[in-house]
């Protein structure tokens, strides 16, 4: 591994760790006995915001999706706008875990656990909108290719089927790749646990782990094959959701180049949701030794190649709509830029198109400061690019007898923040229980430099 | 004994459980006697006035609307009323369940009667449609004796289904505003007939609105018989005074007019829009279009000049058209007329009317002698009516396309005059009981008349309608009319056919007709409608009992009666043309704002305010639901500094009221409208509080037009809702149009041409057996939105509320898409009914994740309710944005009588399902299983008639199957000038379009549009 190791790069962690103190700093947290105040407290601040999900979805069933914004012709709005953007943010951390992992770079080792749980917990808030934006939430079933008695089936040709079965499989395909990772740990956890009651959760999820060679060994081999499996779901993933909108008819989302500029749009805004959930925990925990500016420095540059390919699809969306001379495509076009939505989408553009663009200075991507407000810029932006896409490709479609404004309501927000709850809400938990950054992974790196110097004295 | 306000009187709730016909709920003695503790209770439970503003209570009122049930207690659903009744087309042996019935009948407004066909299901009406055989609502020529019948009805004629079921309606007889007993009601008024008959009646004045029916008006004469000294008064807000002074003025005595349009080569209407408001419209507007309609191998066309003041469907219509002042529109006559009579010394043209147009039309009517009509607005001033009068007769248009009648009313006054004496006796104390049979003049009265609070000054009150009204609320007797569905009576159409209008139902509540109210005043208190007016008619017949029921059966069925059409009369002009035309008028300051009212084109005068269905129907030219607005030019918005939905302040001779301002391209730049109706306060659950009451600002002396009225802006918005944002074509060709020297010689057929081959990788499907599809001809379109209404009731369609219109998610199937092209101040005006296209290669099919849309085998795109999920994924990728979705509850299953109203055939949709037309698929089917089992026949062509096509007055819509190439709808999509919308996308509809066709003067017909003679 050594060799790996030029010489201008800098390290993947700081110098100074041994096995113990790598081990003792990440597993820290889950094990103190004591919940530290503050951990209390911003929990309760994303509780309820989990609460105000719950009351919103509530509503929504009692009421109906009418105490939404949408209408003819905009009949999708916030529930598809946020169910794009979740997914998306999801897929950096499959990237991350899975490509990565593949092409062998260690520095992804710092990140993964944490970008993984960020993905499942996105995925998680991805996959509640679909089925809550339902006219007859409770007909749900009828999508799934069950025995029915009339023999009725799923509508294959529809891309709301493919939906169904791209992001069940992505959410599943995670689920497993974030829980095989984590039985070492798990194992590490129950055997420094002092607690009985911890020790025994910790171990039954540990699935009996004991460290032999013979598990490493299959370990390694199951973790590659996910990884494997998990490769082409970065790309199919969110290429099946824009389908979603390429398959339409509608000018602004009848557009080929879809699938690669959504793909690249997902790891984009992934990138920018790991950053912008990482630099606080960084420093919170103080994790700098573990995921150092080279961290940092080379999220960013992905963001930036990401972003530029984003920029690129702009360009063509709007280059195809003006160079096919289709009366619609360029109304659409020239309505996105001038028309009522028009702030909104410079808004975008800033945020995900000119603000990136920082990021070509190494003193932005190692500047811890401003790169959290990139990464935040890049997040808003991203959500702006959903809500273009979705609502001003409806509000004025071919008849302009139909044409129609669209504005969210306070239910829209509510569910929509609420999810960010869930999502935080999920991710202390997650911090406060399972090591945020993958213990045994860690350990793979520091092996080499405390070693070669100590043995000696050891032995 | 005294009683304190809180004990319950049993007197009073045995009155009431007097009054009830039918089973009925009381929870305790305080509800029965509506203790003011039980009232707040009710008051609580059920706001009285729901907040408009908030986001759900406003779509909960249709709902609290079932509230007022539930206390009444609803009495035998869907009673047939009494007496025997006869069904149209054939008297079936016995009644088969499922199986409608046809009832002819008759809807009267303004006085005058439409003639009616009711869809009858197990002795609920639940559908209107024209009576094929009534003068007012003729239907298709060719399909007249095809043994498919059928007839147009307007908005307002279909929608009393909707009043008719109404939970709003007045349910008892009340005295001093507490139930009481139609028995006690005649004991106290047999009493104060008595008393006062002793002075031959003197003090009992009558007022009704404007009567046709003979038996009301034979009731009526009856009673002057008997009581000489008392009085009948007539007021209608919408009344023919104008009209009457221009005759008599003309010939010395008031006459009826007739047009013969299917005779008439030019038209010019002077603010007449004879296509959609009147008696005749549906008639006139037949006639009209059959001289216009296009179709391959027409060699003539007729052309259609408005002059107007604010836009309306005629001038929509119009081949030219100007938005002129009424002073401008009495001066253009003027100078027309004096130039017919060959006057030089014509004082010239009004500005805005260039010379080129005037003699354009000059050339036209000159050119067509004896085939032209000019139709003045029975709202245009005396002048222009009597100039029309004058212009007709110097043209030898009358006898040709003209005929004078006597007047089809029962009795010909000046109303507004009769109104006033009323109110000046009342207000001298001379009357001593006042009987008001209908209307509402509390509220309708003009504003300077002070009806209301001469009213105050009358001993006994007496008010009957379908509401507790603002009448009612200051009358001491009230008594529920009941509605025209409900009783026996009679009435006369435009040209005097009578109608004998049988009852679909016994009442619902307490109702009772005007007959049956009349017949107490005569001391007949329990002679029925039924024997009234079988009476009448027995003794206006003469002759023995069997020719009599011949008679009676015959005319029930048909539901005209033969030959009662008046006779024409001759009438002279009473001086020379000349001598007409030279008492010229003093011209006004061209720069003053004139007010100008119109009648509402949804809900009239006010009498509909409660009817969900036309608050919600758009008014054709602004979109505009559930609000009236001032309309105003797009020119003097501008020179004010007014945007819509700004409140201003309208102050016209002194009285003053605040208005929310509707830029309105095509008002003239002079005027502005507000339309009659609105700012009612006891209408109904539905009406109360809605847009600005016009009669603030009614005066008795200028009715229609006030000059001279000032506007002041202020701070304050309200909000207007519609339901189509935008009416530019964006220069998109999904509204064609071509004029008819263009048609004749093919040139401009980027419009004509027919569409590209379909693209498909996949082998085209064969459809064989019956293919349904439609064809819209744009030219005949008037956009008098008959369809919508008709398909609301045919397809259970909900009301959504303000509220929901205002975000977008209104439920009609079809609507009148209504564009504006050219300039602001004088654009075309174009209509385009839209449904769904049942396109064949539909892009809503596809995307469906459960298959919940579907092609049938006979063509029709169709949508399973009971399988969508709702996932609206349709809705978006359907480029004509037809689908329709249930975001809330919008059906309330707990109004019971509306229950009784709704289609059995057809699904009442829940939350949370799209929708969408269907071709009236419960139709075809009907038809389909008839046909199967008539030996698997054909179907023959117009046996499939949709709900849309049986009421256009015009034949717009054309449906059947497109497989036979005999057929009607076949034969349009041969049309050269037949397209389908969006044909570049594949979609491949089943619904085309005839391109609309219109005749501009060939020296005017810089492009089709009027827009450039404006200032030219």
């Amino acid at each position: 591994m050594a060799s790996h190791h030029h010489a201008p790069e800098p390290p993947v962690i700081e110098p100074g760790h041994d096995l113990e103190s790598v081990t003792h700093k990440l597993t820290a947290f889950p094990l103190i006995r004591r919940t530290p105040g503050r951990w209390f407290i911003g929990f309760m601040v994303v509780f309820i915001l989990l609460l105000v999900f719950l009351y919103a979805v509530i509503v929504l069933t009692v009421l109906g999706v009418g105490i939404w914004g949408i209408n003819i012709p905009v009949a999708w709005g916030f529930a598809i706008i946020n169910f794009v953007w979740w997914i998306g943010i999801g897929h950096a951390g499959t990237l991350i875990s899975a490509i990565l992992l593949l092409f062998r770079q260690s520095w992804r080792t710092s990140i993964n656990r944490f970008a993984e749980a960020m993905t499942l917990f996105a995925v998680a808030c991805a996959a509640l909108f679909p089925l809550l934006h339902l006219g007859r939430m409770h007909r749900f079933y009828y999508i799934l290719p069950y025995p029915d008695t009339l023999g009725l089936w799923p509508q294959w040709r529809s891309p709301l089927v493919w939906d169904v079965f791209a992001v069940a499989t992505y959410g599943l395909v995670s689920l497993l790749f974030w829980y095989v990772g984590l039985i070492p740990d798990l194992a590490t956890l129950r055997d420094r646990a002092r607690r009985p009651g911890a020790k025994r959760i910790y171990g039954f999820f540990a699935l009996g782990w004991r460290n032999s060679a013979r598990h490493w060994h299959r370990y390694q081999t199951l973790y590659l094959l996910l990884a494997g499996l998990a490769t082409p779901l970065v790309v199919s993933v969110h290429t099946i959701v824009s389908l979603d909108f390429a398959v339409s008819i509608i000018p602004g989302w009848h557009t080929t180049i879809f699938p690669p500029y959504f793909v690249a749009g997902a790891i984009f805004s992934g990138f920018a949701m790991v950053l912008t959930l990482i630099l606080p925990l960084r420093s919170i925990f103080g994790f700098h030794d573990v995921i150092t500016d080279r961290h940092l420095n080379n999220m960013a540059k992905i963001m930036l190649a990401t972003g530029l390919i984003v920029a690129y699809g702009y360009l063509m969306e709007n280059f195809i709509a003006w160079y096919s001379g289709n009366t619609f495509e360029q109304y659409m076009s020239a309505n996105r830029m001038t028309g009522p939505y028009a702030k909104l989408f410079w808004l975008l553009i800033l945020c995900n198109v000119a603000i990136p663009q920082l990021l070509w200075f190494r003193r932005v991507r190692t500047t811890v400061w401003m790169l959290f407000l990139v990464a935040l810029s890049v997040n808003y932006g991203m959500w702006l690019e959903r809500y273009i896409i979705v609502v001003t490709s409806l509000h004025r479609d071919f008849l302009p007898s139909s044409w129609d404004m669209y504005s969210a309501t306070r239910w829209d927000w509510m569910t929509y923040l609420g999810t960010i709850g869930l999502f935080l809400t999920l991710l202390f938990l997650f911090v406060r229980f399972l090591p945020s950054v993958s213990v045994f992974e860690v350990r793979e790196l520091v092996e080499h430099q405390p070693y070669e110097e100590a043995t000696p004295e050891v032995l | 004994m005294m009683r304190s306000e809180n004990n319950i009187d049993l007197a009073v709730i045995r009155a009431r459980l007097a009054t009830q016909r039918g089973r009925q709920y009381w929870r305790s003695l305080d509800e029965l006697a509506r203790t003011p503790e039980f009232q707040r209770f009710v008051d609580n439970e059920f706001p009285a006035g729901p907040d408009w503003h908030d986001g759900v209570s406003r779509r909960r009122f249709l709902q609290l609307m079932g509230a007022s049930l539930a206390l009444a207690g609803l009495q035998a659903c869907g009673e047939r009323p009494r007496e025997p009744i006869m069904p149209y087309v054939r008297q079936p042996e016995q009644i088969v369940p499922g199986k409608p019935l046809y009832f002819a009948t008759a809807h009267t407004l303004d006085g005058y009667a439409r003639g009616l066909l009711v869809e009858s299901h197990e002795g609920r009406p639940t559908k209107i449609e024209g009576n094929p055989l009534h003068p007012a609502s003729p239907g298709p020529r060719d399909a007249q004796h095809s043994g498919f019948p059928y007839a147009p009805a307007d908005i307002f004629a279909q929608a009393s289904l909707l009043t008719l079921y109404d939970p709003d309606r007045s349910q008892t007889v009340l005295h001093l505003g507490r139930i009481s007993t139609w028995n006690a009601f005649q004991q106290a008024i047999r009493d104060e007939m008595k008393r006062l008959g002793q002075n031959g009646g003197a003090g009992v004045r009558i007022l009704t609105e404007t009567i046709t029916s003979p038996t009301l008006a034979w009731q009526l004469t009856r009673l002057l018989e008997r009581f000489p000294e008392a009085r009948w008064h007539q007021y209608d807000p919408v009344n023919r005074d104008a009209a009457r002074r221009a005759a008599i003025a003309a010939f010395g005595q008031d006459v009826a007019v007739r047009y013969a349009f299917d005779r008439a080569v030019v038209v010019l209407s002077l603010d007449s829009d004879f296509l959609t408001t009147g008696p005749a419209a549906m008639r006139y507007a037949h006639d009209f279009m059959n001289r216009r309609r296009v179709l391959e191998g027409t060699t003539s066309m007729n052309r259609l000049y408005v002059v107007e003041p604010t836009p309306t469907n005629t001038g929509a219509v119009a081949d030219h058209r100007l938005p002129l002042t009424p002073d401008a529109i009495e001066h253009l006559a003027e100078a027309l007329a004096a130039a017919l009579t060959g006057d030089s010394s014509v004082v010239g043209l009004p500005a805005g009317v260039p010379q080129v147009w005037f003699e354009a039309l000059l050339e036209d009517l000159r050119a067509n002698q004896g085939q032209s009509i000019i139709v003045a607005g029975e709202h245009a001033t005396e002048r222009v009516q009597l100039l029309a009068h004058v212009m007709n007769e110097l043209l030898g248009n009358v006898g040709r396309t003209i005929e004078y009648t006597q007047p089809i009313v029962a009795s010909s006054i000046d109303q507004t005059d009769s109104l006033r004496d009323l109110a000046e006796a009342m207000r001298a104390g001379q009357v001593q009981l006042l009987i008001m049979l209908g209307g509402n003049p509390a509220y309708n009265a003009p504003a300077d008349v002070g009806f209301a609070a001469a009213m105050e000054r009358v001993p006994i009150r007496v008010h009957q309608s379908l509401y507790v009204d603002e009448t009612s609320f200051n009358a001491h007797w009230h008594v529920p009319l009941s509605h025209e569905l409900e009783t026996w009576s009679d009435a006369r159409a435009y040209d005097g056919t009578v109608t004998i209008m049988q009852p679909l139902i016994a009442p619902l509540y307490e109702g009772r007709s005007m007959h049956e109210l009349l017949a107490v005043l005569l001391d007949q208190p329990d002679h029925s409608s039924y024997r009234i007016v079988r009476e009448f008619w027995s003794q206006q017949l003469g002759g023995d009992e069997s020719s009599f029921e011949a008679f009676w059966q015959r005319a029930l069925h048909d539901g005209v009666v033969a030959n009662s059409r008046v006779e024409v009369i001759n009438v002279q002009l009473q001086k020379s043309p000349v001598e007409l035309v030279a008492a010229r008028s003093r011209r006004r300051d061209p720069n003053e704002i004139v007010l100008v009212f119109r009648p509402d084109p949804t809900i009239h005068d006010g009498r509909f305010a409660n009817n969900g269905w036309l608050q919600e129907l758009p008014k054709s030219i602004t979109k505009l639901t559930w609000d009236n607005a001032l309309l105003i030019s797009p020119a003097l918005a501008e020179q004010l500094g007014i945007q819509s939905e700004q409140i201003v302040e309208v102050t016209a001779h002194g009285r003053v009221q605040h208005v929310a301002v509707w830029i309105t391209p095509g008002q003239c730049d002079k005027c502005i409208t507000l339309h009659l109706g609105y700012g009612r306060t006891r209408a109904g659950n539905v009406g109360n509080n809605l847009g600005f009451n016009a009669y603030a600002l009614r005066l008795a002396e200028t009715p229609w037009h006030v000059p001279g009225a000032t506007l002041r802006t202020t701070a304050d918005r309200y909000e207007l809702v519609r339901t189509q944002h935008h009416q530019s074509l964006e220069g998109r060709p999904i509204f064609r149009e071509l004029t008819f020297a263009e048609f004749l010689t093919g040139v401009n057929s980027e419009n004509t041409a027919h569409p590209h081959v379909p693209l498909s990788l996949y082998e085209p499907f064969d459809f064989p057996g019956s293919q349904w599809g439609m064809a819209i001809d744009l030219t005949a379109c008037i956009g008098c939105q008959a369809c919508v209404i008709a398909c609301q009731s045919e397809n259970n369609i909900p009301v959504v509320g303000k509220e929901q219109v205002a975000v977008g998610r209104e439920m009609h199937w079809i609507r009148i898409d209504t564009y504006f092209e050219g300039q602001l101040d004088n654009p075309a005006t174009h209509f385009q009914p839209v449904t769904c296209m049942h396109c064949e290669n539909a892009p809503c099919e596809p995307v469906c994740p459960v298959g919940a849309t579907q092609h049938s085998h006979d063509g029709l795109n169709e949508m399973v309710y009971n399988r969508c999920i709702g996932t609206r994924y349709c809705s978006n990728n359907c480029p004509y944005k037809v689908r329709r979705f249930n975001f809330l509850q919008y059906v309330d299953p707990t109004i019971e009588t509306h229950r009784l109203m709704r289609n059995p055939n057809v699904s009442v949709r829940s939350r949370g399902v799209m929708e969408k037309c269907t071709y009236c698929v419960q139709r075809i089917r009907q038809v389909d299983i008839a046909a199967r089992r008539e030996n698997n026949r054909s179907i023959r062509d117009d046996e499939v008639i949709t709900a849309c096509q049986a009421v256009c007055p015009t034949q717009a819509i054309i449906f059947g199957n497109i497989n036979d190439p005999d057929s009607r709808v076949a034969k349009y999509k041969r049309q050269p000038h037949d397209y389908t919308m969006l044909a570049e996308l594949n979609t491949q509809p089943r619904t085309s379009y005839l391109a609309r066709v219109r005749n501009p003067h060939p020296r005017l017909a810089s492009g089709s549009t009027s827009s450039q003679e404006r200032h030219g």
